[in-house]
């Protein structure tokens, strides 16, 4: 065989054992003291790590919760807050609105009554002037007859005209 | 930083190891009056008084495995090697431990030898007292060798960066990745999220993620040593048959071990396929028992063949150089391997991926529940 005749590829006993004790050694020191607490190092280490990043994502999950929930009381905060202006706009309207009303029945009402005294007064005042023409006129008859009942023949002529004028109004 | 400082670290504690006559390093003369009394010595000294340049050679010579750890060559033809242990176990003799510096260039020692050439080349074998080499029955050989030393700094480095990383993990807790963590732990997540999850499953992972992530952080650094071409690199580890043979091995006792009754029911009564096939003759099972060697098998083969080819390439680009024997090839030849060196970066990384992620995928398949 070509393999076997070179000593290339023959495997010598002493490298064997030698190798063997090495590799040994090796795997048992390595496993005690260096591959155990490396390996739990690291996984400490990434167990801690993904431990923070799942509370980190539990505590933005969280902080998203509340925000909605905050959102949500906000919205109704703002609806309640929108009916409530209504409503006392509404009920300032009303307000004006009846206000308005009334003072224009009051403003009506006075008004009419302002006429009806201004209408009475009117009356009575020209009551009052027709009275007064009427004694005035009879104080300037009375005295325009005084005048001219001065003179004898005059009075006689006047009293029979006016008794004229008296018969023709009696009939 | 701290990767940094690792390099720095090791670089001083290897030079201080070359430098340290305690640790074998010394240099060798070639022109020693003990090695030219030996005729052995033949193979080396070839070398430098300009016989004719064999690339073969030197390519095998880079990609194989060796006693010693050759660092340079002094232009005045002195070698800087570390020599490592030799440990041999012969029936006749015993066990011997010594440094590899006795055998060097040929030299005997204790009855033992590197063979120069032939077959056996860079074996150990045994000589009597009449000075036959016996090359039946070879000694035992558990010698650190090169790619042994090698893998040793690679596990050193693993272990200091790992259980440092482990040590910054205890002070950081559970804040965000500093220093060396955010270096490595990319690549400790990768493995787990892109190798050992989806192929295991969420729950079952656990259990493989120590293997998986040793597996790969070995592989990938041997690769990567392998790529430097300077001393504590430079071994062609990954590219070595017993070394690839033994991650597989590994890989097929877990997958075996872990196997659920619905894995060793597709083995032995393979669902789906006519009777005919399993009896009397059972050819599915034994179809399917194959499967079980060829999918380690094919993890050796593919991490020894990608690694060690990547090595030549870089090799044989390198000697085309004295092929042509001249400095002017040399920009040619640097250049292409420049290139080459930023594929084998991508294969170093790839190759470790890609027997992680087979690993994670048959040991998935073997603890698969049926749905």
């Amino acid at each position: 065989m070509i393999l076997a005749s070179n000593s290339l590829t023959t495997p010598e006993l002493g490298t064997i054992v030698w190798t063997t004790l090495i590799f040994l050694m090796l795997l048992v020191i390595l496993r005690a003291f260096a591959w155990k607490p490396i390996m739990q190092a690291i996984k400490a280490r990434e167990e801690s790590i993904k431990g923070s990043l799942e509370s980190a994502e539990e505590a933005r999950r969280e902080m998203e919760r509340l925000k909605a929930d905050n959102e949500a009381i906000m919205a109704e905060a703002r609806s309640e807050r929108d009916e409530l202006m209504k409503e006392a706009r509404d009920a300032r309207d009303k307000m004006i609105a009846e206000a308005k009303k009334q003072a224009k029945t009051e403003a009506d009402k006075m008004i009419q009554k302002a006429r009806t005294g201004i209408e009475r007064e009117k009356t009575m005042a020209i009551n009052d002037i027709r009275n007064q023409i009427a004694s005035l006129s009879v104080e300037i008859a009375e005295k325009i007859l005084n005048e001219k009942l001065k003179e004898g023949n005059e009075q006689n002529k006047l009293i029979a005209k006016l008794l004229d004028d008296m018969d023709l109004k009696e009939n | 930083m701290k990767v940094k400082n690792i390099f720095l670290i090791c670089w001083l504690f290897f030079s201080l190891a070359v430098y340290t006559p305690g640790l074998a390093a010394i240099p060798q003369d070639h022109t020693d009056e003990n090695s030219s009394a030996q005729d052995e010595d033949l193979h080396n000294e070839k070398e430098n008084e300009g016989k004719e340049f064999n690339p073969s050679d030197f390519v095998f010579d880079h990609i194989g495995d060796s006693h010693d750890w050759h660092i340079l060559t002094t232009p005045g033809g002195r070698h800087v090697s570390i020599y490592l242990p030799v440990i041999v176990y012969s029936k006749k003799n015993g066990l011997h431990v010594f440094s590899s510096r006795h055998l060097a260039h040929g030299h005997r020692y204790r009855g033992f030898m590197i063979m120069p050439e032939g077959e056996l080349e860079g074996e150990i074998v045994e000589i009597d007292d009449e000075g036959n080499i016996n090359e039946e029955n070879l000694p035992l050989d558990f010698s650190i060798t090169k790619n042994v030393a090698a893998m040793m700094v690679v596990a050193i480095l693993l272990l200091w960066l790992f259980l440092s990383l482990a040590k910054s993990y205890r002070k950081t807790g559970i804040s965000e990745p500093k220093g060396i963590q955010g270096f490595l732990e990319p690549v400790v997540l990768f493995v787990r999220d892109d190798i050992a999850i989806p192929n295991l499953g969420e729950e079952k992972y656990d259990r493989y993620m120590p293997y998986l992530l040793t597996v790969f952080f070995f592989i990938l650094l041997n690769n990567l040593m392998g790529l430097i071409p300077v001393f504590p690199g430079g071994a062609n580890v990954t590219g070595n048959i017993a070394v690839t043979f033994t991650l597989a091995a590994f890989t097929m006792i877990i997958i075996n071990t872990n196997g659920n009754k619905e894995y060793w029911r597709h083995i032995f009564n393979t669902p789906g396929v006519p009777w005919w096939l399993k009896f009397p003759i059972p050819l599915m099972p034994l179809v399917e028992l194959i499967g079980v060697i060829a999918k380690p098998f094919a993890l050796m083969v593919r991490l020894f063949a990608n690694i060690t080819a990547g090595h030549i390439i870089v090799l044989s680009l390198v000697s085309l150089i004295f092929i042509f024997k001249s400095v002017a090839f040399a920009p040619v030849s640097i250049i292409m391997v420049l290139f080459m060196d930023c594929i084998e970066l991508l294969v170093a990384f790839l190759q470790a991926y890609i027997f992680t992620l087979l690993s994670a995928l048959f040991i998935g398949l073997a603890i698969k529940e049926e749905h």
